[in-house]
């Protein structure tokens, strides 16, 4: 009984204050009071809560966990004073801002907001609720106990109630972080009413917040889902065929109305994920498949942009003057030419080495746009003006949604090509490639030619999406086509899973769509880009959504592991 | 029936160190013959001039009337030579089939943009060549293990696929290195028989390098024998049990002179 009091204790003050340690760095960078004024629930709950509460609910839950196998009320106790220990931090906090900040003495050498300037009064009056120092502070450590409650709850309720209260959750933060955009499309359809019902100003009403989270409870608790999916299973293979062909069609009409059902802003942001679905289909290739770690792709990129520039700019730096779609078979042929180039010489190079050369040609070609040498070519540092949108059939493609086809068929044609050669010959010859080297040659495959093939198809859809982006933007500077940019593509494909089609465009929407429509999060756009990668390659390596081998591969594992488990308690 | 595959005074260093030192030998066509030494002898190195993944220091290799030295890995391949290594090095996240599907690859024509539209020509490749696979995998008794990916799969699986997809480039020669490594007497003797079934029914040639005596002696018709990268003795089994020279490679000057080379001529 010691033991397990003492394992208990240790087990709740470390997660604690691990929680405490994680609540203070948020509050201290100034992410908890720059997502406060964003509304989620009404206006008393918002993004800064969610910040602040998220170490309380994380403690509570791996506390919870470490503590599985005793009794539901001593995990949940566990989580209630985890929760609580880790609002300790954020409680002396409240201290040093009143004590020092507010009441500083003016005269004094010693200034705190110099140093950290997010402690400020405005952050103070969030932690404490507004209700002074101890009244506050009383509430502060109760609701993260309560949070801690709640994040044990996530490891101790009965797996049917946890996947409904996990998922009714997520559904009502994320219908309420969008509240602005859900409205939008609402809108769009005459849907005032139920604009009415569902939110008050730019929040979710609380009550439709509860609904909300009633409805997706129920259809988890009763296994919507599963029931779904054994009723399909019912079908015969002609009604499946046709099923699918349904929501093909279905998916395609969605795909069509998307742009004109979310207004303009959003549309924009459609567009430069639809752009990076692309970049992220052509890398899948050449680092996903061929195994071919290149961090420079943003030069291939910055080819067909400039590329695409030179050739139809109707400024002094335009001297052809080709129309969009003139230009645009030169500007994938300039990028699949500048992917040979740099496919020879590093041929020779695997893994880390590979990756270091190519992110040097990368910024080559950044800081050859930029110098004098190429000025008369591209710009300089002043980039190319006047780069005329495309036009098709008299129309003029000026607006983010007219734009936003141009993408989805890039994307389409990416995935397609994808698709097929995933599924042939020079497929197997790229994943053979990656997984061995050595003996794919010794199968007889020819290693040039095979690593020249993924790099230029990597670079042909890299530099069709730089085209495209040159005509949408109008002006190009070299300072656009920066390491970043391969750096997005890069994680992108990691985050949705290596390999995986539907991955990239999941990886898309998360990096690239996320922070688009959430402006708030600009500042803190890279810190959550390494926060998320490392979450991921602890929690989750095969990405979000893996490729189907790689789920084979897991399920083979998980059914060994299984077996061997079974095969023990048999002994 | 001629030589297949004839080495003529293959030498590499690598700088001062002389791995493998003018080594010859004569492989008979359809015939399984080994080539045997202590640890470190060079017969992995050999191997390894042989497929093109080293280029040797000198000499010369003939294989099916061509010289082959100095070609890359991938057209020795093409020729006909194939091959399996010492610790598995299979694809290991890519299923059985595709396993061999990759092994197929040197008799695969179809052009990489026919995919894309799936010419016709493409279609009855990639049938065909997915029904060969399966017959291999058949072959070599994994029927219905096809979709499992390759590292998780039983290590003996793992022997016998890698096998699988050395076959599915239709070579003339196969080089198996160590095929028994790890693996237990009821499955070297198993494997045995199944290597006899290799020359007897599909007349390819094969040349092993191994260690267990038991294998050797019992399949091979013509045995070399290496330390120091050069040959100390070559014939058949029988001969190189009560060659002196062999014995005291592999059990030390002491050992050979005090052995009664006679009562020597162990049973295999």
């Amino acid at each position: 009984m010691n033991i397990l009091k003492e394992n208990f204790r240790t087990t709740m003050l470390r997660f604690g204050l691990v929680g405490s340690i994680v609540a203070l760095y948020l509050a201290a960078v100034g992410m908890i009071e720059t997502f406060a004024p964003r509304m989620l629930i009404g206006t008393s709950i918002t993004l800064g809560h969610v910040f602040l509460l998220l170490a309380a609910v994380g403690s509570g839950f791996f506390s919870a966990r470490e503590l599985k196998e005793h009794s539901l009320g001593i995990t949940a106790t566990a989580g209630f004073i985890s929760g609580a220990v880790s609002s300790l931090f954020l409680v002396i906090l409240t201290f040093v801002i009143q004590f020092f900040v507010i009441q500083a003495d003016q005269g004094s050498i010693f200034k705190l907001r110099e140093m950290f300037v997010n402690f400020s009064p405005t952050l103070l009056e969030f932690l404490t609720f507004g209700k002074g120092l101890i009244l506050g502070n009383i509430l502060l450590i109760g609701l993260f106990g309560i949070m801690g409650v709640l994040g044990a709850s996530f490891s101790f309720l009965p797996k049917r109630i946890r996947k409904g209260w996990i998922n009714g959750l997520a559904w009502v933060f994320g219908i309420g972080l969008f509240s602005e955009n859900v409205g939008q499309i609402f809108r769009e359809f005459n849907g005032t009413s139920l604009n009415k019902l569902l939110f008050t100003g730019k929040s979710l009403n609380p009550i439709a917040a509860l609904l909300i989270f009633a409805i997706v409870f129920a259809a988890g608790y009763y296994g919507v889902k599963t029931a779904t999916n054994n009723k399909w299973k019912t079908f015969s293979p002609d009604q499946q065929k046709q099923g699918r062909l349904i929501f093909t069609v279905l998916g395609i009409l969605f795909l069509v109305a998307l742009p004109w059902m979310v207004g303009l802003f959003l549309s924009q942001a459609l567009f430069i994920i639809g752009m990076y679905v692309m970049m992220g289909l052509g890398l899948n290739i050449v680092v996903g498949y061929a195994g071919l770690l290149d961090l420079g792709y943003v030069a291939f990129f910055a080819f067909g942009a400039y590329t695409m520039g030179i050739l139809t700019s109707t400024g002094e730096l335009g001297r052809v003057g080709f129309s969009f779609w003139a230009a645009l078979p030169f500007a994938v042929l300039a990028g699949v030419l500048w992917g040979l180039l740099l496919g020879f010489p590093v041929l020779r190079m695997r893994g880390d080495y590979l990756a270091i050369v190519t992110l040097g040609f990368g910024e080559i070609i950044r800081i050859m746009a930029l110098s004098n040498w190429l000025a008369p070519l591209g710009g300089g540092a002043q980039g190319i003006l006047h780069i005329p949108q495309p036009e098709l059939f008299g129309l003029v493609l000026d607006s983010p949604q007219l734009m936003y086809y141009l993408v989805v068929l890039g994307a389409l044609l990416a995935a397609f090509v994808t698709i097929r050669l995933r599924d042939s010959r020079l497929g197997r010859q790229w994943m053979a490639m990656r997984e061995d080297e050595d003996v794919a040659e010794a199968m007889g495959i020819n290693l040039v030619q095979t690593k020249l093939l993924a790099f230029s198809m990597g670079a042909a859809f890299s530099s069709l999406a730089g085209a495209i982006f040159a005509a949408r933007i109008g002006n190009i500077f070299p300072h656009s086509f920066n390491i970043l940019i391969s750096m997005n593509a890069i994680s992108l494909i990691i985050v949705g899973g290596l390999g995986s089609i539907p991955g990239v465009i999941v990886g898309a929407i998360i990096l690239i769509g996320l922070p688009e429509m959430l402006r708030e999060f600009a500042e803190y756009r890279l810190l959550m880009y390494g926060f998320l990668l490392i979450i991921m390659m602890i929690a989750k390596p095969e990405g979000f959504w893996p490729e189907k081998r790689r789920r084979q591969e897991l399920k083979d594992e998980r059914d060994r592991q299984l077996a061997s488990q079974t095969a023990e308690l048999e002994n | 029936m001629g030589a297949i595959l004839s080495t003529h005074k293959v030498t590499k260093r690598f700088g001062g160190l002389v791995a493998v030192n003018s080594f010859e030998i004569d492989v008979q066509e359809q015939s399984i013959s080994s080539v045997i030494g202590p640890n470190g002898a060079g017969k992995t190195t050999f191997f390894n001039c042989i497929t093109g993944f080293y280029t040797p220091t000198e000499g010369e290799i003939i294989f099916d009337g061509h010289y082959i030295q100095g070609l890359s890995t991938d057209r020795v391949t093409q020729k006909g030579i194939s091959r399996t290594y010492q610790n598995i090095r299979l694809f290991s996240k890519m299923t059985a089939i595709e396993n061999i599907l990759v092994g197929q690859h040197p008799h695969l024509k179809t052009l990489w943009f026919e995919a894309l539209y799936k010419s016709r020509r493409f279609l009855k490749e990639e049938a065909e060549a997915l029904e060969e696979s399966i017959r291999l995998l058949n072959f070599v008794g994994l029927s219905g293990m096809g979709d499992h990916v390759a590292h998780n799969l039983p290590y003996g699986a793992q022997r016998r696929l890698e096998i699988a997809r050395a076959l599915a480039s239709k070579p003339k020669l196969l080089l198996l290195d160590e095929p028994t490594a790890g693996m237990n007497p009821n499955e070297s003797v198993e494997l045995m028989h199944f290597i006899r079934r290799l020359r007897d029914e599909l007349g390819i040639t094969i040349l092993l390098i191994e260690h267990d005596m038991k294998v050797v002696m019992g399949i091979s018709e013509e045995i070399w024998v290496m330390d120091f990268g050069g040959k100390i003795a070559e014939g058949t089994p029988l001969q190189i049990q009560r060659n002196p020279r062999v014995i005291e490679a592999y059990l030390g000057r002491g050992a050979a002179s005090g052995l009664n080379l006679t009562e020597e001529g162990e049973e295999a």
